[in-house]
């Protein structure tokens, strides 16, 4: 297959960046994405030319690392897919591919394709964990948890931490990523002492990296690779509601 | 058209050498009663007192769930705590991508397991190649480390009384392994992770993003800190430390192709070997027989398919060499189950290591399909047939998905095409039972050293040494020798840290001086073919011999013919991987040397020579009961080797026998 690429290219998170198009030829329609970006890197290094800078790692769906913005989607044109699992097959033979990192305030270029998404570990910082420490743990049966509330803390706990959603969202929205984190840990019984003032905090913390607020259009729940339901968001807004207008029971 | 770069086979093949080293006679291993060996060392460890481990500073170096498990529980010890990540962020470690499970011995089936149990099942998986205090005791704090994971949050799957769920895994006969969907490395390294956001967010961790480790600093026989690069702004920093902790994982990318991660490295427990560290049985390296097979030259890395498919789907290849015909218009007569046709007991469900290297069988034999004729179909039609599509799809849609997504191919209607890929690496660094290496205050955890899977891993044992190591033991041990370090002031002002740091700066700019015309992949995927071909799935003397000639020129020309573009005083990915690939470069060749000097068949090592008359593989006890930790002599010396032996004194080896 051959493809006309045009890939967002910065030298630093200084420098201006601009668009530069590539021709590439001979691409199975069984590589990866990611791997038909190698092929490209290959021939750059060969004639003497900067590669392209790109994340990844696992390059099986589930480390978070990668994140293209492909022809205007967030990991590109299909829904609910890592960049890394996306092969070129879906593509059209000989169409042109725009290429550009995921844009965000809070998500800054360091160098062409890849952006500084420190930002999201920041708001797990201020309380997206239980406050345990290793050896004070009851028996893991001591606390039975009914299998449909498990399933459901489960999928909220799937989130890969990639960014997608803060890409796909037009506010710049962290939401999806945040709910989820919240939504995860308030429904399990392990998660109620620290509730009301995790979902404060983290609400917080992601309105000062300088997320935007949600935009209620479910843009990020269309690209989330981790199929985080919208739900998460209406449970994050409940939390949030709650706990500032109903007392603690725990902060007396 | 540019020049490929290929290594020929070499005219003449020289003996391997190596010298041999006084052997290792402590361990640190107590004795006595196995069920009170580990109660009674944490009984006799030194302690630091609270007000004390405030001023102990420690270097973690690495997030998965070795590391982070580690730099988490010493933060709430009250440690102060450096962990180095060269990911942009700690949760992106490859335990993340771990699928099946976590063994623990909780009995909550009340179907007989104990802690005798799990640690015998791992023993003998092991091919007796494992110490048995070390077993002992993974078996032993298996059982905290699921209590501790519930209570952080951890959704495992649960039966519909509310209460835990387990699963039966890889040949044990008991259900022990605790799961979460097929994401359960993913949702364990999710709570290590927020553990240590908690240690950050109290001031008792600091986090470095996008920072790798080039070197370990030893002054006067102890780790005294790193030489790490800034890969955003590719400036070197000296960190000092009472303690370094290496838990970097495995280094199963040496060939190439895995189903690891393409970061994933040995470079900082090679170059800690470089420093004096010894490096454990160096050829153990698991490969899984059940993994998407490569499609081109083009592809990076190997997807694992659970193993469990093997349970309803029957494995065959063509009965014509070369047969380009599409598999349904393979009548059943021309089809050749070749699992069921030589081991007619087990057939399509025989161990790992066996399927594996029927596989690789078959394909060299020219029988293999698919484009690079290097793959075996694995089919669910007999079973479609027998159970039903229902069935079929509750037990195995996810991955049918999967294979699906990744292929374009649907196993409901053509069968899978599939092969052995390398996974896991059971050698590491040498460490004692305090997991400390031979060099003080110097540690390896987790996947990175060689402790306690012998010659092979069982499932969903990973996850539970790595988290064993880092919650429940090193935060034990390593109080031991810190409370030797009190008083001990760090600088960075000292030649050790002059020297680390200008030899890593020189190894820099000698790459990005190079300039040839080859870049780093290429060199990568000669290492890695020829890696595979000699040190895989089946190894003999003269394959070895000729491989380790082949490495010594590949890694020779690197140094000449690499093409590294950029500077190193920037965001450079080449440069990264170059310096990765310049250790891997050196590994090799231990790897090579410690399968040829292990004349024996054990675990995932089958020495081709040393077979019985029906292909089984011939451990030998009276020569090879012993561990082999391989000391760094300078360059173009032969290493050293130090045996360490292993007894055993509560089970006894047997013959693992698959008939």
């Amino acid at each position: 297959m051959r493809f006309t690429l045009r890939i967002w290219r910065q030298k630093n998170a200084q420098a201006p960046g601009h668009f530069e198009t590539y021709e590439v030829d001979g691409i199975s329609p069984d590589a990866s994405f990611l791997e038909m970006l190698d092929v490209l890197n290959e021939r750059l290094i060969k004639e003497g030319k900067d590669p392209v800078a790109f994340d990844h790692d696992c390059r099986e769906g589930i480390c978070g690392s990668c994140g293209l913005f492909i022809n205007g989607r967030a990991h590109g044109p299909l829904p609910n897919i890592t960049t890394c699992r996306l092969y070129m097959r879906h593509f059209e033979d000989g169409s042109t591919i725009t290429v550009e990192p995921f844009r965000a305030k809070p998500f800054p270029v360091i160098k062409d394709l890849v952006v500084d998404r420190s930002a999201l570990d920041r708001i797990i910082q201020k309380g997206g964990y239980i406050s345990v420490n290793a050896g004070s743990a009851p028996d893991a049966n001591a606390i039975p948890i009914p299998k449909p509330v498990a399933d459901r803390a489960f999928d909220y706990a799937t989130c890969i931490g990639c960014g997608a959603c803060v890409a796909a969202c037009k506010n710049a929205s962290a939401m999806l990523f945040t709910a989820a984190k919240v939504a995860h840990l308030a429904l399990l019984p392990q998660g109620q002492p620290e509730r009301r003032q995790r979902v404060r905090r983290m609400v917080q913390q992601m309105d000062a990296e300088g997320f935007g607020h949600c935009s209620n259009t479910g843009a990020c729940a269309v690209e989330c690779p981790a199929k985080i339901p919208l739900t998460a968001i209406a449970q994050l807004q409940r939390e949030f509601i709650r706990a500032h207008l109903t007392p603690d029971p725990y902060l007396r | 058209m540019a020049e490929t770069l290929t290594i020929p086979a070499p005219v003449r093949t020289a003996d391997l050498s190596w010298r041999e080293g006084e052997p290792i006679l402590n361990n640190r291993c107590p004795s006595g009663d196995l069920e009170k060996r580990w109660t009674r060392h944490k009984d006799s460890l030194r302690l630091v007192a609270p007000h004390n481990k405030r001023k102990l500073e420690i270097v973690v170096v690495g997030a998965g769930l070795a590391g982070a498990s580690a730099a988490a529980t010493l933060g709430e010890l009250g440690y102060r705590v450096k962990v180095f990540v060269y990911h942009n962020s700690p949760r992106r470690a490859h335990s993340i991508a771990a699928q099946g499970g976590i063994n623990a011995a909780k009995n909550y089936r009340n179907d007989g397991d104990s802690i005798w149990r799990l640690f015998y099942d791992t023993i003998k998986g092991g091919d007796f190649r494992a110490r048995e205090s070390n077993v002992y005791r993974l078996a032993e704090v298996s059982v905290q480390i699921i209590d501790h994971c519930v209570a952080q949050g951890v959704p495992f799957a649960r039966e519909y009384g509310g209460y835990l769920d387990t699963r039966s895994f890889g040949g044990a006969q008991l259900m022990r392994t605790f799961y979460a969907r097929g994401q359960t490395g993913q949702q364990l390294l999710l709570g290590a992770y927020a553990a240590l956001q908690r240690q950050v967010e109290l001031g008792n961790a600091q986090v470095f993003y996008n920072h790798e480790v080039l070197d370990i600093v030893v002054e006067d026989g102890r780790a005294r800190g790193i030489i790490v690069r800034n890969l955003i702004t590719g400036e070197l920093h000296r960190v000092a430390a009472h303690a370094v902790v290496l838990a970097t994982g495995g280094y199963g990318n040496a060939y190439y192709l895995s189903t690891n991660a393409k970061m994933s490295n040995a470079t900082a427990i090679w170059r800690a070997y470089k420093r004096g560290a010894y490096f454990g049985n160096p050829s153990f390296v698991q490969i899984h027989p059940t993994c998407i097979p490569q499609s081109g030259e083009y592809q990076s890395k190997l997807t694992l398919m659970s193993e469990s498919l093997r349970n309803d789907g029957r494995v065959w290849v063509p009965r014509t060499p070369g047969d380009k015909r599409h598999p349904n218009d393979i009548p059943e007569s021309e089809r050749w189950y070749y699992l069921e046709e030589w081991y007619p007991s087990y057939g399509n469900l025989v161990p790992r290591d066996i399927a594996s290297r029927a596989a690789k069988k078959v394909c060299d034999m020219g029988y293999g399909v698919g484009p690079t004729g290097r793959a075996v179909y694995l089919d669910f039609s007999d079973a479609i047939r027998r159970l039903g599509r229902e069935v079929i799809y509750q037990r195995y849609g996810n991955l049918f998905e999967m294979y699906e997504e990744i292929t374009g191919e649907s196993p409901w209607e053509t069968p899978m095409r599939i092969y052995p890929a390398v996974h896991y690496t059971m050698g590491g660094l040498w460490v004692d039972y305090n997991l400390m290496t031979n060099i003080e205050g110097l540690y390896a955890i987790g996947e990175a050293n060689f402790s306690d899977h012998g010659a092979n891993r069982l499932g969903a044992s990973a996850l539970m040494q790595g988290l064993a190591d880092g919650y429940f033991i090193l935060p034990y041990t390593i109080g031991d020798y810190l409370a030797t370090q009190l008083f001990v002031k760090l600088s960075t002002d000292t030649s050790a840290f002059a020297q680390a740091e200008k030899e890593t700066r020189a190894r820099i700019t000698k790459l990005l001086d190079i300039q040839g015309k080859y870049t780093v992949d290429e060199f990568h995927r000669n290492l890695g073919k020829i890696l595979w071909d000699y040190c895989g799935l089946a190894r003999n003397a003269s394959g070895l011999r000729q491989a380790y000639e082949q490495i010594r020129v590949l890694r020779e020309r690197f140094w000449k013919e690499v093409k590294v573009p950029g500077t190193g005083a920037e965001f450079n990915q080449v440069l990264e991987k170059a310096l990765r690939v310049a250790d891997f470069l050196e590994l090799g060749e231990l790897m090579i040397i410690d399968a040829y000097h292990r004349e024996e068949s054990c675990g995932c090592h089958l020495r081709e020579e040393y077979q019985t008359e029906e292909g089984e593989p011939l451990r030998n006890d009276k020569d090879y009961a012993y561990v082999a930790a391989w000391e760094w002599r300078g360059e173009n010396e032969p290493p050293a080797l130090h045996k360490e032996p292993l007894t055993f004194e509560f089970v006894k080896p047997t013959i693992r026998s698959y008939k």
